[in-house]
């Protein structure tokens, strides 16, 4: 099942997961401090107003006095600039925070899937991990940034009210507090409650999506069967699930906001009564009074900002279970400890006696073994499924072999460094993967190794320079999502020249099957032989002129190699290459 | 903002209920509005020595108060809100609708991602226009007036005064969050750019690690989380502002009544509960003024996604019944002829198919054989008409199919296309998908004949299991022969096998072709095939290339004939010899 962020019920707190997720904030701990400091002042002077008010009012204009009015003008001005002042730093700030650790969690989480090997990959759909890297990681910016801190904010901020209401008058807060409960149970209940009607609503809104999304890619059958009418008549009924869901959440904030005002307004009078007779017997000032309803509305922000938290930390909890998890798994292909060194590459490969498995049993390379000397072409052929691009991915090592031994100038590889290996083979596949980028950053990959002579140069040699020269901005054209202004065939000549470019010992080569136009397939094939020159190739081979111009062809058949030898002497033999020949190549004769 | 003229149907439709929403935002605006006063005169009427009794009727009358204020504040939600949802479905409806009739072209040409755009985010944007932008217009529109009356009634300069910030804070409001929005595009580019990153570095997989690239792919990822970093705190800066200023301006308005409203007092020109009436009525003004801002960049969003809307009604359909159908048309036998017949898919595109002349009589079976892109599945696809022949005629039962009106035709025509599209939906109702009544029987004989049934009868919940993401994935044969039922389910005139065995053993594709037969009796079938097997007992058998007939006959004409079906039968014979090799 894919995960679905709609359907999160989780708990909203775990010890394990949140202790592992403060480990982040460590290298900014200062911050931290530094917030809640900020924190603790800002929430004191929202409530210093009320406050200083009552003393405009009790001591100043009760008493005509024109300066203490002045001065006290003057201190709210103060405690309303500083106010404004310390919020937007301490928001800037927590939010870097919070930035910043995502930040860092995102380029762990990439880092650590790069790591990972092939066998990982193929059992793990890519939009999961891309989920994993960025949306994921995204929903933990909340938290970070508003969840931690801010529930300093929204405490200090009843503890300051509370402080100044009843360092005025303590019976009277008691009478204005009685209603607090009523907000607070009110508030969590909402909060609830929106939150089950939001999920309902964000259910229906899935299915509404997927109905669209799915009727689109079928359309086609809606048209065939002639179903319009019936099928507009179910998104009508998903349509219309969709709208009372919503409408449902409406009854939730249409009763809970003008509750909140009436709560506020019951308090307000609450303090009318309670007061007016404090007023009355004198124990109670007007300013008393007047600061007291403006506390009510002070209350209401931190205690809905606190009850939001619950939903940021339930949020957290889901997406930190899947990112640890992702972080946690460790299908590594390992270096060794004590790697070989390796160096002044000759290019000698021997399989001897290769197993290997994808899954425990189904063997698909079963006893290989051969040889290629530096500098030989070898061209592997053979049926679908007969194991030839595993082949290729045991020798770089992107699966492990179960027995046997791969050596490369007699050095085993598994006592090499993947990357040193990697680094004298240049793989070609056929399926072209082509980035966002530039043609340039193509073929080079963006190796600062690499100059921009090296590339012209290799796109010459495989004949790609000249429809590179055509493009409006040449080199520096740049290539979409999957290179869709590219040809196939455009496309598979620059995969040859990013090979050339990095000038390996050893090439592989995946010839692509897909048909193209004669003028470009002569084009490859005349890439392909300034490609194999000079190297040691290993070549899955789909062309006709490949297979005659390489040293050895080692013919596959279900996993194991049935013959080898050069085109002339196989075809002599009449066995499985002599069928081979027939159905894939021999049309190419013409050629 | 005239595409928003385009909202006034709706209105319309609803207009009942919106006028009650109005009238309902006035009620509760006055009775809101009454609080500060009673405030006012109860703070008031303490220095007048008074009893606890009236005390207590001005608190009595302030709960009462708010009491009417908050029941009709509620009824506003559930007439306006909930009007802004029905047009919302409307909307939605009405653009599903008109999608639907849309041709297959139009589909072709554009990506499903940016149709499910306008579905979502665009319809979404006007609701906000429709619901709390009209909502909150009007609140605000009638409370200011019925505040600023009062305030000015108590003590005119003192309204100058305090109302001077909070133009301010309109304007502050407007800015910020039209800034905001172009700052969140920004965001969700930038997120957009890390996203594609990290699936293609993924999907690169590969790549990457024959090249030895980790270290840049991972250099670049940081390049871009950089910049999203950047423009994620471009955005703080200017949202840290939003609260400070809102309370900044209203903190402002309060401290003014303060000092000149306390000046005024020590002048007796006004009252201690006229300045609590006063720093009231400011507290109600504060939200709609914050509003105001907001509403008007909602406007401005919903203007925009209207616009949008629009162009995608105004997309036509190409393929509809016209003034030339002929609605006595009722039935059709099965007939096929095609008459000189060329096809492209564009103008400037090169033709698919060239002068294609073809018949294939009631009851007989027709193969096509061809390489890959040789116009096999174009040549099937323009019978049921999902797009129509650029030149000549195709004709059904002898009269051209543009006059047979277009369900009757594609009623009769059971498609089976390359690739099975399955709903997620039960495995009845999509084997039952075409039919007009779900019967049993109907059910079974078919899933018998595509030899799917002893498939089902493995399945949880038999016929009643749910394919797809929510229930079981079926395998490529599986789907092709639960499409291959679906078809046969709405007994059609003419059958159509577009390479629809090509996931399917040739062992149990025979089987099905066995009972195919049968059925297949007294209708017309077209089937596109790479297999000699499938298609060697068809009636008639041609082969296109490059668009065009080039051979024409039946299977053992054919091999006689030496061309490209003969080698294709010759492949296949050494296919199966490599297979037997152990």
């Amino acid at each position: 099942m894919i995960h679905n962020h709609d359907d999160i019920v989780g708990k909203a707190y775990d010890s394990t997961l949140m202790k592992r997720l403060l480990g982040y904030i460590k290298p900014y701990k200062k911050y931290v401090v530094l917030s809640i400091l900020l924190n603790l002042i800002v929430a004191g002077l929202g409530p210093l107003r009320p406050y200083l008010t009552k003393l405009a009012i009790d001591d100043n204009i009760e008493v005509g006095n024109y300066d203490g009015l002045l001065t006290i003008a003057v201190l709210l001005v103060i405690s309303l600039v500083l106010q404004s002042a310390i919020q937007y730093f301490l928001t800037y700030f927590t939010q870097y925070m919070g930035q910043k650790i995502i930040y860092d969690l995102r380029k762990k989480v990439f880092t650590h899937v790069h790591k990972l090997s092939l066998k990982y990959f193929d059992k793990t759909p890519i939009g999961r991990l891309v989920t994993n890297a960025t949306n994921d990681i995204e929903s933990l910016d909340q938290m970070f940034s508003s969840g931690i801190v801010m529930i300093f904010s929204d405490i200090f901020i009843i503890i300051w009210i509370l402080f100044f209401m009843f360092f005025m008058s303590w019976d009277l807060s008691l009478v204005t507090l009685s209603v607090l409960p009523f907000l607070i149970y009110g508030t969590f209940l909402f909060r609830k409650k929106v939150r089950e009607a939001y999920r309902r609503v964000r259910k229906h809104l899935s299915r509404l999506n997927s109905y669209m999304q799915e009727h689109v890619s079928g359309i086609s059958i809606v048209q065939i069967f002639s179903k319009e009418k019936e099928e507009e008549k179910r998104f009508s009924e998903i349509n219309n699930d969709h709208k009372k869901a919503n409408i449902d959440s409406i009854f939730y904030y249409a009763i809970f906001y003008p509750s909140v005002e009436l709560i506020s307004s019951v308090a307000v009078a609450l303090i009318i009564w309670y007061g007016g007779r404090g007023i009355l017997e004198g124990v109670v000032t007007t300013g008393d009074l007047i600061a007291f309803i403006l506390f009510t509305e002070m209350f209401f922000r931190p205690i809905r900002d606190l009850s939001e938290k619950y939903n940021i930390l339930q949020t957290a909890m889901a997406s930190s279970e899947r990112i640890f998890g992702l972080l946690d798994n460790n299908t590594f292909i390992e270096n060794p400890e004590n790697p070989e060194e390796l160096e002044n590459v000759k290019g000698g490969i021997e399989f001897k006696n290769v197993n290997f498995a994808y899954n425990e049993e189904n063997y698909v390379l079963k006893n290989i073994s051969f040889k290629i000397e530096p500098g030989e072409t070898v061209a592997i052929v053979g049926a679908t499924g007969a194991g030839k691009t595993t082949i290729i991915n045991t020798f770089t090592r992107f699966y492990d072999i179960n027995s046997g031994e791969i050596l490369l100038d007699g050095k085993n590889i598994r006592n090499l460094r993947k990357e040193d290996l990697r680094k004298y083979i240049s793989v070609v596949l056929q399926d072209v993967q082509l980035f966002s980028g530039t043609i340039k950053s193509n073929i080079d990959l963006n190796s600062s190794k690499i100059s921009q002579e090296q590339v012209i140069e290799a796109a010459k040699t495989v004949g790609a320079n000249s429809f590179i020269e055509n493009l409006p901005n040449k080199y520096d054209e740049i290539v979409k999502e999957k290179g869709a202004t590219l040809s196939v065939g455009q496309k598979q000549l620059i995969s040859f020249a990013r090979a050339l470019a990095y000038n390996p010992k050893i090439l592989i080569l995946d010839e692509a099957t897909s048909s193209i136009d004669t003028e470009t397939e002569m084009l490859i094939q005349k890439a392909i032989e300034k490609l194999l020159v000079g190297r040691t190739s290993i070549v899955i081979a789909h062309r006709l002129s490949t297979i005659q111009n390489a040293d050895k062809i080692i013919v596959m058949h279900k996993g194991e190699i049935r013959e080898i030898g050069n085109h002339q002497q196989l075809l002599a033999k009449k066995g499985i290459y002599y069928k081979l020949y027939q159905l894939q190549y021999k049309d190419q004769e013409v050629a | 903002m005239k595409t928003l003229s385009e909202l006034n149907k709706y209105f319309i439709k609803y207009k009942n209920k919106l006028a009650l929403g109005i009238l309902f935002i006035i009620i509760s605006d006055v009775s809101q509005v009454i609080i500060p006063f009673f405030l006012k005169e109860a703070i008031d009427s303490f220095k007048e020595n008074i009893t606890i009794e009236s005390i207590v009727k001005y608190a009595l009358f302030i709960v009462v108060a708010a009491v009417i204020s908050g029941i009709f504040r509620f009824f506003i939600r559930e007439t306006i809100i909930v009007v802004s949802r029905e047009i919302e479905y409307d909307l939605r409806q009405d653009f599903w609708t008109h999608i639907q009739k849309l041709s297959y072209r139009f589909f072709q040409n554009t990506t499903t991602g940016n149709i499910m755009a306008h579905a979502t985010n665009d319809i979404a944007a006007v609701r906000m226009y429709v619901g709390p932008a009209v909502m909150y217009s009007v609140d605000t529109f009638i409370k200011s007036i019925i505040v600023i009356t009062i305030l000015i009634s108590i003590n005119p300069l003192l309204t100058f005064y305090t109302l001077i910030p909070l133009p301010f804070m309109s304007v502050a409001v407007y800015y910020i969050s039209k800034k905001l929005h172009k700052k969140f595009t920004k965001i969700q580019e930038r997120f957009s750019d890390l996203t594609t990153k990290a699936q293609e570095s993924f999907s690169g997989i590969r790549v990457v690690k024959s090249y030895v690239r980790e270290k840049r792919e991972i250099y670049e990822f940081t390049n871009l989380s950089d910049l999203y970093f950047t423009s994620m705190m471009d955005k703080v800066k200017l949202q840290a502002f939003f609260m400070p200023i809102i309370f900044f301006i209203t903190g402002l308005s309060v401290i003014v009544i303060i000092l000149f409203g306390g000046r005024m007092v020590i002048d007796k020109e006004l009252t201690i509960g006229e300045i609590a009436a006063f720093v009231a009525y400011i507290g109600m003004l504060t939200w709609p003024m914050i509003a105001f801002g907001w509403v008007m960049n909602l406007i401005q969003q919903a203007s925009a996604s209207m616009k949008r809307l629009k162009k995608m009604q105004s997309e036509k359909s190409e393929i509809s019944d016209t003034e030339i159908t002929d609605y006595s048309i009722n039935d059709i036998s099965g007939k096929i002829e095609f008459k000189n017949v060329s096809f492209k898919y564009k103008e400037d595109l090169p033709e698919v198919l060239s002068n294609i002349n073809l018949k294939v009589n009631n009851g007989e079976t027709l193969a096509i054989v061809g390489h890959t892109g040789v116009g096999k599945t174009s040549f099937v696809n323009l019978i049921p008409r999902l797009y129509d022949t650029v030149l000549g005629d195709i004709l059904i039962d002898d009269k051209p199919i543009k006059e047979i009106p277009l369900n009757i035709l594609r009623k009769n025509i059971g498609i089976v296309p390359q690739e099975a599209f399955l709903f997620s939906d039960t495995i009845e109702n999509n084997i039952l998908y075409g039919a007009d009544i779900k019967d049993d029987n109907l059910l079974k004989e078919v899933s018998k004949i595509s030899l799917l049934d002893k498939d089902v009868e493995s399945f949880p919940n038999k016929y009643n299991t749910i394919l797809g993401e929510r229930g079981i994935t079926l395998s490529g044969g599986q789907k092709q022969r639960t499409s291959l039922a679906r078809a046969l389910a709405i007994d059609p005139k003419i059958l159509i096998l577009d390479d629809s065995f090509s996931a399917i053993d040739t062992k149990t594709e025979e089987e099905i072709l066995i009972n195919l037969k049968a059925f297949m009796k007294n209708r017309t079938s077209i089937i596109i095939s790479h297999r000699i097997s499938t298609v060697k007992d068809s009636d008639k058998i041609i082969v296109l290339d490059d668009g065009k007939i080039t051979e024409e006959g039946t299977h053992d004409e054919l091999v006689a004939k030496k061309g490209i079906y003969a080698d294709i039968h010759f492949k296949q014979l050494l296919e199966d010899e490599l297979k037997q090799i152990n």
